[in-house]
């Protein structure tokens, strides 16, 4: 089982989320072209290797952050910090 | 069975990936089109991937006619693949019970199984009392917590012998002259002017006027060398094998409810499977609470089995589209053509997919069966919604 860094709550089991994807750019809907839409609703890097992803504490703080996962070994680790989130050093 | 060949400079056809759809895709090349002069490559062993990770169930109970017409295909192709190949893949056609456990769940499957009748597939509804008798182990007493309503019967459905199909093919296709390469690994794909032209691979070079790729979980990662993208998804699924039981289990049991599907081998294990891991993975091996979701599933339909072990068990990366039906395509490069998409039940699509991919290989254009599993259906939004493709969710 998978332990999530999820940065208000700090790591807990895999069960208690729900993931989300890897993070894909929005184009602007407004000047995209029909290709361009399809790619991003569908297209997906699903990289073999290290990627960055969203994760939801569904069964927790419910809030939605960034990991990265290295989809080869399952190791993870945090992203960028977020906004208002616990800071790892403060923890300790 | 087969010859372990040094690889030729140049071949007409080469086919990466040596698992069943590559396998079948040069059989049926070869026979069909006496197309001879191809080679399979594969970086591991033959039917090392998801050909020998699956639960080798074999349906065509499919809700919409697309996907109905093409899997029944494959169903009665695999009824006579041992003759076809004079190599026994023990296809036993003992067919698949679905239960239902609410009247919700029953009327979806009278639906489904309307869909399965209008399509020309067998299926039949079964009452509470039929599935008592089919299934005497399932818990239909009042204690059960989910109360059996009823469900349906795919008489035909069944399983075969993985590893038999992946050798079947290998060897027939061999018996026609084409190379298998096995621990030859693809590192690149070489073009020019828009047309491919030939593969980098751990053994050298090699040229090919028309190249196919058929390698499920990784088709990102090969088709990122070729420069393109792909609407797939890598996800394990997994499975597991009890110990071996005197015969219990006479069909193939399915439930939607619980998100399971078991059978009996013939050496008398239980075969079970359940929903997949939900994260994108590469690693082959999944959470072990997944494991623990899908055995208590089995124990709520067969809470007999509570004191059965599990023996092994096993995960494979499969290649999830977004609307779980297949591509069978041509690429951006020339020449270069994929097969992807089988998601969580690319086994019985084994002789169907390869038949279509051979046909789209030979003459550059997929055969009736396969017309609408393109690439470019996902920008025009004619998806091919088959929630009924795992068998169990809808």
């Amino acid at each position: 089982m998978l332990q999530i860094p999820c940065p208000w709550c700090g790591p807990r089991d895999e069960i208690e989320f729900a993931p989300r994807g890897e993070v894909v750019p929005r184009p602007d809907p407004n000047i995209s072209s029909d290709r361009d839409w399809a790619a991003y609703l569908y297209e997906r890097g699903n990289v073999r290797g290290w990627l960055r992803e969203y994760w939801a504490h569904t069964y927790g703080c419910a809030q939605l952050f960034i990991i990265r996962r290295d989809s080869l070994t399952n190791e993870v680790t945090p992203d960028e910090p977020c906004p208002g989130a616990i800071d790892e050093r403060q923890r300790q | 069975m087969w010859r372990t060949p040094t690889p030729r400079k140049a071949y007409q056809v080469l086919l990466v990936g040596g698992g069943g759809h590559g396998l079948a895709t040069a059989y049926y090349l070869a026979r069909d089109w006496g197309i001879r002069d191809v080679a399979v490559i594969e970086k591991g062993w033959l039917g090392g991937g998801n050909t020998g990770r699956n639960t080798t169930l074999i349906r065509s109970n499919y809700y919409y006619p697309t996907s109905a017409r093409f899997y029944q295909r494959s169903l009665k192709l695999f009824e006579r693949l041992s003759n076809d190949l004079n190599y026994n893949v023990m296809f036993s056609q003992r067919g698949i019970v679905t239960i239902a456990f609410s009247p919700h769940e029953l009327n979806l499957i009278s639906r489904q199984v309307n869909a399965m009748q209008l399509n020309g597939i067998d299926a039949q509804l079964l009452s509470r009392e039929d599935i008592q008798n089919l299934l005497p182990l399932c818990d239909l007493s009042d204690r059960a917590r989910d109360r059996c309503v009823g469900g349906y019967l795919h008489a035909s459905g069944g399983t075969a012998r993985h590893d038999a199909v992946a050798w079947g093919f290998a060897r027939a296709a061999d018996a026609f002259g084409v190379d298998i390469l096995q621990q030859c690994e693809v590192r690149g794909f070489e073009a020019s002017h828009g047309r491919v032209s030939g593969v980098h691979t751990s053994m050298g070079r090699i040229s090919a006027e028309r190249i196919g790729i058929a390698v499920a979980g990784n088709s990102t990662v090969v088709a990122d060398m070729a420069g393109f993208r792909l609407p797939i998804r890598s996800h394990t699924l997994q499975a597991f094998v009890s110990e071996p039981l005197k015969p219990l289990l006479h069909t193939i049991v399915m439930s939607g409810l619980h998100h399971l599907y078991v059978s009996q081998s013939d050496k008398g294990e239980l075969v079970a499977g359940g929903d997949g891991d939900s994260y994108t993975s590469y690693s082959q091996r999944g959470s072990f609470q997944t494991i623990e979701r899908a055995t208590l599933c089995l124990l709520e339909v067969f809470p007999t089995l509570s004191r059965v072990r599990l023996m092994r068990h096993w995960g494979g990366t499969v290649d999830l589209t977004p609307d779980r039906s297949p591509i069978i395509d041509r690429t951006p490069l020339e020449g270069l053509y994929i097969s992807t998409g089988w998601g969580t039940g690319g086994f019985k699509a084994i002789p169907g997919g390869g038949r279509s991919f051979a046909h789209l290989l030979a003459h550059d254009r997929t055969d009736e069966f396969a017309q609408a599993f393109t690439l470019e259906r996902f920008s025009r939004g004619a998806l091919i919604d088959e929630g009924a493709a795992s068998g169990v969710a809808h």
